[in-house]
């Protein structure tokens, strides 16, 4: 392996690590509130059961997610010094207001994980909700930063310099508003169908458990609504990238002949070769339509641009498709559920809209992954779209193999760890007895319940 | 226009400050935990664990301002570090990494005792491993060996010699000992209402304030070859003596403040003592970045990058602030970490 691609597989492995832990970072805090706030009105003991429970799992994810972003911030300047030498400046706007979410997300943290019994209910539910703000603008204002490396803008590039710098212009780029919009529902989707598969699990090994139900039912509401929101978001994100990357959305879609009534292709095989994307179903006309609003519009193809400035065609082409699917299963699957629950009147009981949502549980974060995938292979092989090439942004630091291997390996034994952690965390979730018996005692004294659900 | 340059400089020191004085602590109760004996050697583990839980990660970002600042303001400084020292950093991350992750999974361990234990243990190792690899680096930035070549602008380095010298593990020892040295004192204070277990970390405060005597005497000796600058810079005319004064003073009365059981004074003085070697090395480098290429101005970028982001800072700043000051009346002012009036603990050993 060389050492290039060694700095990007660490790169690529880093970040496929953060971002999952990332999204749990912005989204839990939600479910925590809401339950949190559902015991406030309801005084269900079910429901602060449920936000305290949760908290314990989030402060796990919570901790490896804050060291390893400190591993990718550090990581910019390791792998990329070229690149950050020229992009700092550029894209420090963000990063610093990143830094100020970071700060207030885990001073609020610290104080919603250990105030249970230290601060006033309202207060604490205020710090989670300080903790859910500050996290989706940290979320916000890195992403801010990648979509600046794909629309760069607000310098002058003079004799391979970047001079005349405009900050804000640069944080405001082009394509900031889409991309962090569909980043922030993604986060929000991914973990809610996360949430409900692992309740749905539970739910089938003990069939009328309270506390499992009550869970189910908070993580669908917010399902519902992000997976209505995604396809919208992402379509207004597709438009965003034919206009600023033509030549990614090509790639996306397998287009490789400009042409008018473009098709949307759906699956197949993109061959660089033959220059054709094979075994697809085709729509006539709808691909110029999705992406310019209007059935004629000309698509520009992978054959209108240099050669070797093409990225890797089927591997872009098919994540797209798996993220697009993944959206419109999860659409699916919360639409089922809607209308489930609104016969019922109740959260959805039947086994296998259970197994339905045990088996959706992964496809968010697979869809998230697969949209990173999107957007950074996509932009190859550009580190600063059109500007900078990410050979040339690499550190001249050999043997790269050697860090990739062993961050590989402790990012492993991590991930081993906290799954098996979450999961005995998952099996110690109280029983319908217990719940009924917190209610009771609850009748009097709250402070007596946190007592016992620390030991539990 | 130099000042702004100046100002964002200044606000980096003041956050490296912040960080070792603050996060610096939570290392040093990891290595506590390596060196916890005696009849009350699980009552100094816990009394560790719950003063650092609530605010290591508060604790922790201000080292991620640090380089955010080092990379958006000080662009050219920040590519030549992170290059000629890869190799300590990125050792670095990999010791946060297992301290952040092995502290949460030994407080949050779901009854898996064997994964509680090991994971104590590889928190406490880490610890220790992560403050010295920092100062490693910090001592190879201060050494004078990172150079920019004239004609290309690249630093050069073979990634090795830079940092693989004395004078760079002389200061790796001494950030540890500080560490060390902080941790017991502030645990003095929280633990002030347990007197046996206030004096086990009294004795180990004042053994650590010897190692910081001797590792600041040894980094000194090597400094005169290992970091001629600094070493003439911490001597340079008379404000640096009187500089040196000050801080001297300060390590003296902390020491006598623990001896004499005063901890919240000896808490003000370790302090000031460790604030104020922090800037005594920043103000003996001053005006360099990285000796001998790169100086605050000449590394920094262009004023209409740092005049935004200053503005950023003094804004975040007011939101941070009072955040963190209730973070702290919240979990430490006037708190200790005793829950009950002890008897129980005073009663079993003497
Ligand atoms: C601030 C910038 C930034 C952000 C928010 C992201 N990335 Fe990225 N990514 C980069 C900055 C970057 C980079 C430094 O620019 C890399 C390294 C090499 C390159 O071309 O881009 C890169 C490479 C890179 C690659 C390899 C592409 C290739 O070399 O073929 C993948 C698969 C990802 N990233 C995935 C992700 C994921 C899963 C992210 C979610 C957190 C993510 N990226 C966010
Ligand atoms: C190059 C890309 C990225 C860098 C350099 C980066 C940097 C960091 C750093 C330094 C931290 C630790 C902060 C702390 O100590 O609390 C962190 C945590 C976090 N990051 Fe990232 N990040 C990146 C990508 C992303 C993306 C794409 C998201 C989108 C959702 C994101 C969202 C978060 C959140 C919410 C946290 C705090 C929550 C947690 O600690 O789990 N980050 N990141
Ligand atoms: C259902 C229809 C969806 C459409 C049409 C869509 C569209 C897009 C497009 C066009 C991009 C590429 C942006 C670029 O030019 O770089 C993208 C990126 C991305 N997608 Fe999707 N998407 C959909 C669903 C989802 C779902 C369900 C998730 C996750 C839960 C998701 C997560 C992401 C992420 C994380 C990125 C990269 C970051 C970003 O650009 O915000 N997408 N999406």
């Amino acid at each position: 392996m060389d050492d290039l691609l060694a700095a990007r597989s660490q790169m690529a492995m880093s970040l496929a690590f953060h971002i999952i832990f990332a999204a749990v970072g912005v989204a839990m805090p939600l479910l925590m509130i809401m339950a949190e706030g559902m015991y406030i009105r309801t005084k269900k003991i079910v429901y602060r059961e449920l936000a305290y429970r949760w908290s314990k799992g989030t402060a796990i994810i919570f901790a490896v997610g804050a060291v390893s972003g400190t591993v990718l911030s550090f990581e910019l300047g390791l792998l990329w010094p070229t690149f950050m030498e020229h992009a700092g400046p550029l894209v420090g706007m963000p990063f610093s207001l990143e830094g100020f979410a970071f700060f207030l997300e885990a001073i609020f943290l610290g104080l919603y994980l250990y105030g249970w019994d230290k601060l006033p209910q309202k207060i604490h539910w205020l710090c989670g909700l300080m903790v859910m703000i500050s996290g989706t603008m940290s979320g916000i204002f890195v992403v801010c930063a990648n979509a600046w490396m794909n629309a760069p803008v607000g310098f002058d590039f003079i004799d391979g310099q970047f001079t005349n710098i405009r900050p804000w212009e640069a944080m405001f780029n082009p394509r900031w508003f889409t991309m962090t919009m569909h980043m922030t529902i993604a986060a929000y989707q991914s973990v809610a169908f996360a949430v409900a598969g692992v309740h749905a699990w539970m739910l089938l090994r003990d069939r009328n458990n309270p506390f499992h139900r009550a869970a189910i039912g908070i993580a669908l509401v917010v399902a519902l609504a992000t997976s209505i929101a995604q396809p919208i978001m992402g379509d207004f994100l597709a438009k965003n990238t034919a206009a600023n990357q033509p030549l990614k959305l090509a790639a996306m879609e397998g287009q490789f002949e400009t042409e008018h009534r473009a098709p949307l292709r759906i699956g197949g095989m993109p061959n660089v070769d033959e220059e054709r994307t094979n075994y697809a179903i085709e729509i006539p006309a709808a691909l110029s339509f999705l992406a310019y609003g209007d059935f004629n519009a000309e698509v520009q193809g992978l054959k209108d641009f240099p050669r070797d400035e093409w990225p890797p065609v089927p591997i872009v082409h098919i994540a797209f498709q798996i993220m697009v699917a993944c959206g419109f299963w999860m659409l699916g699957v919360a639409a089922l559920g809607a209308i489930l629950a609104w016969r019922a009147r109740a959260v959805p009981q039947q086994r296998w809209y259970l197994w339905l949502l045990v088996v959706s549980g992964p496809l968010g974060f697979l869809a998230i992954e697969a949209g990173w995938t999107v957007t950074e292979v996509g932009r190859q092989p550009w580190v600063i779209y059109g500007f900078m090439r990410t050979a040339d942004a690499v550190t001249p630091m050999p043997g790269l193999i050697v860090p990739f291997t062993v961050f590989s390996l402790l990012y492993f034994v991590l991930s081993v760890i906290v799954i098996y952690l979450l999961r005995r965390h998952v099996f110690q979730s109280p029983t319908t007895q217990q719940i009924h018996f917190y209610q009771a005692e609850d009748a009097g004294n709250p402070e007596k319940l946190n007592e016992e659900s620390k030991d539990a | 226009m130099p000042e702004l340059s100046y100002i964002v400089a200044a606000v980096v020191v003041i956050a490296m400050m912040v960080y070792v004085l603050s996060a610096g602590a939570d290392f040093g109760g990891g290595i506590w935990r390596l060196f916890a004996t005696g009849p009350r050697a699980q009552l100094q583990r816990d009394r560790l664990n719950a003063a650092i839980a609530p605010i290591w990660e508060a604790n922790h970002v201000w080292l991620i301002l640090v380089v955010v600042l080092l990379f958006s303001c000080f662009p050219r400084a920040f590519s030549a570090i992170m290059t000629a020292l890869h190799i300590p950093l990125a050792a670095m991350l990999v010791g946060i990494v297992m301290r952040g992750s092995a502290f949460a999974f030994e407080s949050y361990p779901a009854g898996a005792t064997r994964l509680q234990k090991r994971s104590g243990r590889v928190f406490a190792v880490s610890s220790a491993i992560t403050p010295f690899l920092l100062g490693i680096s910090a001592g190879a930035v201060a050494s004078g060996q990172i150079t920019i070549n004239a004609a290309t602008g690249i630093v050069q380095t073979n990634f090795i010699s830079e940092w693989l010298a004395p004078f760079p593990f002389a200061i790796g020892a001494f950030l540890l000992a500080l560490c060390a040295f902080l941790s017991a004192i502030y645990m003095t204070v929280e633990v002030r209402n347990e007197p046996e277990l206030a004096d086990d970390f009294r004795r180990r405060g004042l053994w650590a304030a010897v190692a910081v005597g001797v590792f600041a005497l040894v980094s000194l000796l090597l400094a005169k070859n290992g970091a001629p600058f600094i070493y003439h810079g911490l001597a340079r005319g008379g404000f640096a003596i009187f500089f040196q004064i000050i801080t001297g003073l300060s390590a003296i009365i902390a020491i006598g403040a623990l001896i004499k059981r005063r901890y919240r004074l000896a808490r003000f003085a370790a302090l000031a003592q460790v604030g104020l070697i922090i800037l005594g090395w920043a103000l003996a480098q001053f005006p360099y970045l990285v000796y001998p290429d790169l100086t605050i101005q000449n590394a920094a970028a262009d004023p209409v990058v740092l005049k935004p982001i200053l503005i950023a800072l003094a804004i975040g700043s007011l939101l941070l602030l009072p955040a963190f000051y209730y973070l702290y009346r919240v979990f430490k002012a006037g708190k200790t970490l005793s829950p009950e009036p002890l008897e129980a603990t005073v009663s079993d050993d003497k």
